[in-house]
């Protein structure tokens, strides 16, 4: 016999293994290992038979049974005869119960790891897969403009200006304090090094240049990136999880037409708005470093920055700030439509989109650089 | 019908008749709701199509299926109300955007929808101050907005407590009687299936079909097949008694 401390296997002569089951069986004490079981029927002659006995066994819970199911399952495998008989009344009803069913062969998603060949072809047709609804969506998108134009297209003023609100005015807040500190930063590490050579006042045209060109757009494209961009996804994410988008559908009333529309058009207006604002507070922070640390007074600082500011400069980076507008728009608004329909799902979608919209601003920005750089503005 | 490569459901054949409460029936994950979806147009069809008074619905053009969406009303089995509008700015969107009717109209054929489930009062609530099985209410007023002759109602009772269900159900028979509404119900609430349904069809999970179709009480008292039977009558499987 071998035993632990509620159980132990006797060996009969016509061929049995005879389970003993004793004492308490609760989850919290553990459960014997499937290997010890496998040990057993390994000891000896190989069991014709496996039968139980209880009559010493204390209170039992699912620890028990899932013991016993183990059993009946390893002796299925090895087409030895499992006898209930020996096993509480409760307990023979309970492993009934979960054998009535037979598992559904092939429902399982199997364990076998895909190789690094299949897992690269799988990526690239997700990927393909993916480009090919993001073509989709600017194809609705712009069918959906050209319904707008035509004033065919189904969406409320009320919603836009909600939107207008929501990514603009509310955002003020945020917008100055993170611009004012990248004035600050600009203007700060330009006086390090200009004011060696005593040309602190050339701090004015380093922060106002820098913030109008592309500090301000790109500043204000992660912001809103960050606040509004996420929140059109988590909106739209959670409306498809909620079948409210399948409502509109089954409607008649296009989503397109009815939640992007709005949305783009609120943030293709206010992004120039906001990156104007931006600039505004960028020349701010970099005046409070001047008079701060080097000693401009505010009136000169902001003079030498006006000075230094050309209407292509302003002007370029508010184009890029529209654009950059739209790209958060637009991936916001994809990613919701493309999210799952779980909870998680919509976490996954928002985080798809932050990440699509930082990667479109930061690749637009670099062809900005490189156009702008050929037209000489 | 199909998820991917993987065949849900084959070989569904059914009409439904103009006027007529529809049952769909089936155990629960078999598809049911899925072939609802398939049939108001959110889930394309593996192979095969869907008509409307003999025209198809599955290959109509976009304009086409734009006014047969306007035939229908769906409620769905969480009412899926849009959480930014108020309940008669969700009854009022449809009005809205397919009829002429002024603001105040509008406001008060709202009204009158809500009234009819049983939610005067609530017209400016959000779905989010309400409870489940009021949003369920509210849902079924929106499905009712424009007065449409096919209406799908994706498992109405659940949720509802025992009287409300049966307020529902006499509200589904009235809509039949009173306006003339086809209804098709995805349903496994055997009292409404019994009270309510005119013809039905029965889908199983294992088979990947419908293996039954007919009005429900005569499927109780005639059908041969097991699983039907079984189902209609709340057997549970004998132990050791497997499925397939």
């Amino acid at each position: 016999m071998t035993a632990n401390d509620n159980l132990s296997f006797e060996r009969t002569g016509d061929g049995t293994l005879l389970i003993r089951l004793q004492g308490a069986w609760r989850m919290h004490h553990g459960m014997p290992s499937a290997s010890q079981m496998e040990r057993e029927f390994h000891a000896g002659f190989a069991p014709q038979r496996v039968a139980f006995e209880s009559g010493g066994l204390a209170e039992w819970d699912s620890s028990l049974l899932s013991f016993v199911w183990s059993v009946s399952e390893l002796c299925i495998r090895r087409g030895v005869e499992a006898d209930p008989t020996g096993l509480p009344p409760g307990l023979k009803n309970l492993l009934e119960l979960a054998e009535a069913v037979k598992e559904k062969k092939n429902e399982g998603r199997g364990t076998r790891r895909p190789s690094l060949v299949e897992r690269l072809g799988r990526a690239s047709i997700a990927a393909a897969d993916s480009l090919g609804e993001s073509l989709r969506f600017l194809g609705q998108v712009a069918v959906a403009f050209g319904n707008l134009a035509r004033g065919k297209a189904r969406c409320r003023v009320s919603d836009l200006f909600e939107t207008i609100q929501e990514c603009g005015a509310n955002g003020l807040g945020i917008v100055s304090l993170i611009s004012f500190l990248v004035g600050v930063i600009l203007a700060f590490m330009g006086a390090v090094q200009l004011q060696q050579f005593g040309a602190q006042i050339y701090v004015a045209d380093l922060v106002a240049i820098g913030t109008a060109r592309d500090m301000g757009a790109i500043m204000t494209a992660m912001i809103v990136t960050g606040r509004t961009g996420a929140a059109f996804t988590a909106r739209i994410g959670t409306m498809k999880v909620t079948e409210e988008i399948d409502a509109m559908t089954t409607m008649g009333i296009s989503p397109i037409e009815f939640l992007v529309l709005p949305r783009i058009i609120a943030l293709t207006l206010m992004m120039p708005l906001l990156c104007l604002y931006s600039d505004f507070m960028g020349i701010i922070g970099g005046a409070s470093i001047g008079a701060g640390m080097l000693g401009l007074s505010t009136a000169a600082y902001l003079r030498e920055s006006i000075h230094a500011l050309h209407a292509h400069d302003l002007l370029g980076g508010l184009f890029k700030s529209l654009v950059y507008g739209i790209l958060i728009a637009f991936a916001g608004c994809l990613c919701g439509f493309e999210c799952g329909r779980s909870s998680s799902a919509v976490g996954e979608a928002t985080t798809r989109a932050v990440v699509m919209s930082i990667v479109l601003i930061v690749v637009s920005c670099g062809i900005f650089a490189v156009v702008f750089n050929i037209l000489k503005i | 019908m199909a998820y991917g490569e993987k065949l849900l459901m084959r070989d569904l054949n059914f009409s439904v008749k103009r006027g007529a409460i529809f049952v769909i029936m089936g155990g629960s994950g078999c598809g049911k709701t899925t072939l609802m979806r398939h049939m108001i147009g959110l889930i394309e069809p593996a192979a095969g199509e869907v008509l409307y008074d003999g025209k198809s619905f599955t290959k109509a053009g976009p304009e086409q299926r734009e006014a047969m969406l306007r035939r229908f009303g769906v409620l769905y089995q969480a009412g899926a109300l849009w959480s930014s509008m108020t309940l008669s700015e969700n009854i009022g969107l449809p009005l809205e955007e397919f009829t002429d009717l002024s603001p105040a109209e509008i406001r008060e054929v709202a009204a009158l929808k809500l009234a009819l489930v049983g939610l005067s009062g609530f017209e400016d609530f959000y779905p989010s101050e309400i409870s489940g099985g009021m949003q369920k209410r509210a849902g079924l007023a929106r499905a009712m907005a424009l007065d449409p002759e096919v209406l799908f109602f994706d498992e109405p009772s659940a949720g509802l407590d025992p009287i409300s269900s049966a307020l529902l159900d006499e509200l589904i028979l009235d809509l039949r009687d009173n306006l003339g509404s086809t209804v098709v119900v995805v349903s496994h609430e055997l009292a409404s299936i019994f009270k309510i349904g005119d013809d039905s069809i029965f889908l199983d999970g294992e088979s990947k079909t419908m293996i039954a179709s007919g009005v429900p009480k005569d499927l109780l008292d005639h059908c041969g097949d097991p699983r039907v039977h079984r189902f209609l009558t709340r057997e549970a499987p004998e132990i050791g008694d497997h499925h397939g």
